[in-house]
């Protein structure tokens, strides 16, 4: 889905999380959002996924505007920071969750939910541990398992705040491995949010640089090394 | 570095465990304040209930009087406890996951019957629906009295017990932040569907909990019922009410008879409490943890 954010703006009370900022996302595309703390990553990312409404601007889906789309009627896979399993439920339950909250029209039958789901545990590389916890998961298998919860309901697009975060050196490399080959798998527009360039550059097709709520820089990752466009930019990525 | 010999290889200790004879000193002196102030009190109640024996205790409890308190402290309670659920979930949910203005002044309102005392709400109770009030009057004329009567008692039980509920349920909700809610809005469930399946389980216990002393609190309950109620003998007089009244009349053994009832009452509830924890152990610690 091709994604266009026309003169967005965000602001909490007095402080400023975005100027207005505007971007198109080509259809298919694996864009980073690069910046350092408080750029305004996740608030972008949030105001696409509708979890947060902006002060200002639109958002076009497809040409289509839908700044006024609910979260539910937006269906974009959303993956957090910190996972966000549903602590009380199983991993099968956790992924089978966006299929079972359909309404009952949409909703596929039991034996095609439990079919979708085993082959999305396939997917991510982690059959078998379907009647587990999150508790009773590694940090790097929570991700996967929230990885294919939003996956579960056949997003139009999939959002990533911080994907590999909270993880080790070895574990976010498989990772990142694993959403490059997800995202081709799918096909799926995917933005996820990051501070760590190298990530960005090896993984994006492009990346988005940002700092104190503005774009700095859009472009493939050898352009911005090569011509980064801001003193900013220049310094970030040399850092 | 040579190895220590290993008939003296030191014992490993946590950190946090303290030596013997601190921990003994530490166990003498709790057990030896419950068995001053919780067990031995309880003891006695139960004593003097069977002081003449069972059947008197029995007999005693069989009385009109008693029958009509114990019933209307059923009745109030199984009123009050589940509006005062509903109303803590609301609050706590409307306080933990959402920004909005005056919130500092909710806060302080749900805590305010904590430092009201009951009698004077109950005397505010009195003051706004007495019969001699605009509203209590008319109520009055419509046949509803609120003072004197069951509906000024449940108000002065829900207005004494309901930070129970919501006191319980804001720290175990604010703790759990609101991402889950979050992920299941993205995933495509309704705001009703996301609480019945995500934020309800994670607070249910936190919930049962906060219900249970809330209904402890609502069954024992004197000082805003004494006032509200008229305390008018086999119609608004509730167990604690009576249980003052019979004692005040020298009638002992009713008076320790209707207390054991309602310390045994007590006592189910937090039976019920640990039943349920050891049976649901695994998906406590699941609910805990993450
Ligand atoms: N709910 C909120 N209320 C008030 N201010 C907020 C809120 N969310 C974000 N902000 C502010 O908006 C700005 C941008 O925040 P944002 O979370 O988008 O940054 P970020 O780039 O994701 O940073 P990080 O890398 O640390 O996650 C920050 O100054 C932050 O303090
Ligand atoms: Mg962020």
């Amino acid at each position: 889905m091709h994604i266009e954010i026309d003169e967005i703006a965000k602001s909490f009370g007095d402080t400023t999380a975005l100027q207005p900022v505007s971007l198109a996302i080509p259809s298919g595309a694996l864009v980073a959002l690069l910046g350092p703390s408080g750029s305004g990553k996740t608030t972008l990312l949030r105001i696409l996924g509708g979890l947060e409404y902006p002060t200002s601007g639109r958002v076009l889906f497809d040409g289509a505007d839908s700044t006024g789309l609910s979260v539910q009627q937006r269906r974009a896979g959303f993956v957090f920071q910190s996972y966000a399993l549903f602590r009380h439920m199983t991993v099968f339950e956790n992924i089978a969750y966006g299929l079972k909250a359909r309404p009952r029209k949409l909703r596929p039958p039991r034996a095609e939910i439990a079919r979708r789901v085993a082959k999305l545990l396939d997917l991510i590389q982690l059959p078998g541990i379907t009647d587990r916890y999150p508790t009773q998961l590694s940090g790097g298998q929570r991700q996967r398992v929230a990885l294919a919860r939003a996956l579960a309901i056949e997003p139009r697009m999939l959002l990533l705040d911080e994907p590999f975060g909270a993880l080790d050196a070895k574990v976010r490399k498989e990772l990142r491995h694993g959403l490059r080959e997800i995202h081709d798998a799918t096909g799926l527009t995917t933005i996820f949010v990051t501070h760590d360039q190298d990530e960005a550059m090896e993984l994006a097709d492009l990346v988005v640089v940002m700092s104190m709520g503005r774009i700095e820089q859009v472009g493939r990752p050898q352009d911005i090394r090569e011509r980064p466009a801001t003193p900013f930019v220049r310094e970030f990525i040399t850092a | 570095m040579s190895e220590t010999p290993s008939s003296h290889r030191p014992r490993f200790r946590s950190a946090t465990e303290e030596p013997a004879p601190v921990r003994i000193g530490l166990i003498a002196f709790v057990v030896l304040v419950l068995a001053v102030l919780v067990l031995a009190p309880l003891g006695v109640i139960f004593s003097e209930a069977f002081a003449k024996g069972w059947a008197a205790a029995w007999k005693a409890l069989q009385s009109k009087d008693l029958q009509s308190a114990i019933w209307l402290t059923l009745v109030v309670a199984a009123i009050a406890v589940p509006l005062n659920a509903v109303f803590g979930v609301a609050a706590a949910w409307l306080i933990t996951k959402f920004d909005f203005r005056g919130k500092a002044v909710l806060i302080t309102l749900i805590d305010l019957p904590f430092s009201v005392s009951p009698v004077v709400a109950g005397l505010c109770l009195v003051l706004m629906f007495g019969a001699n009030t605009m509203v209590g009057g008319w109520l009055v004329a419509q046949g509803m009295p609120i003072v004197f009567a069951i509906p000024g008692i449940v108000m002065a039980t829900m207005f004494v017990t309901f930070p129970f509920v919501a006191r319980e349920l804001i720290p175990v909700m604010i703790e759990q932040g609101r991402t889950e809610e979050e992920a299941a809005l993205t995933l495509g469930a309704s705001g009703w569907r996301t609480f019945l399946t995500v934020t309800l389980p994670n607070i249910r216990w936190a919930l049962l909990y906060g219900v249970l002393l809330c209904n402890a609190r609502a069954m024992g309950e004197f000082g805003a019922v004494a006032v509200v109620s008229g305390k008018i003998r086999g119609k608004t007089a509730t167990m604690p009410l009576a249980i003052e009244m019979l004692y005040n009349e020298y009638l002992s053994v009713a008076a320790f008879s209707l207390a054991g009832l309602l310390t045994l009452l007590a006592l189910v509830t937090l039976l019920l409490k640990s039943v349920l924890e050891i049976r649901y152990a695994d998906q406590l610690a699941a609910t805990r943890r993450h």
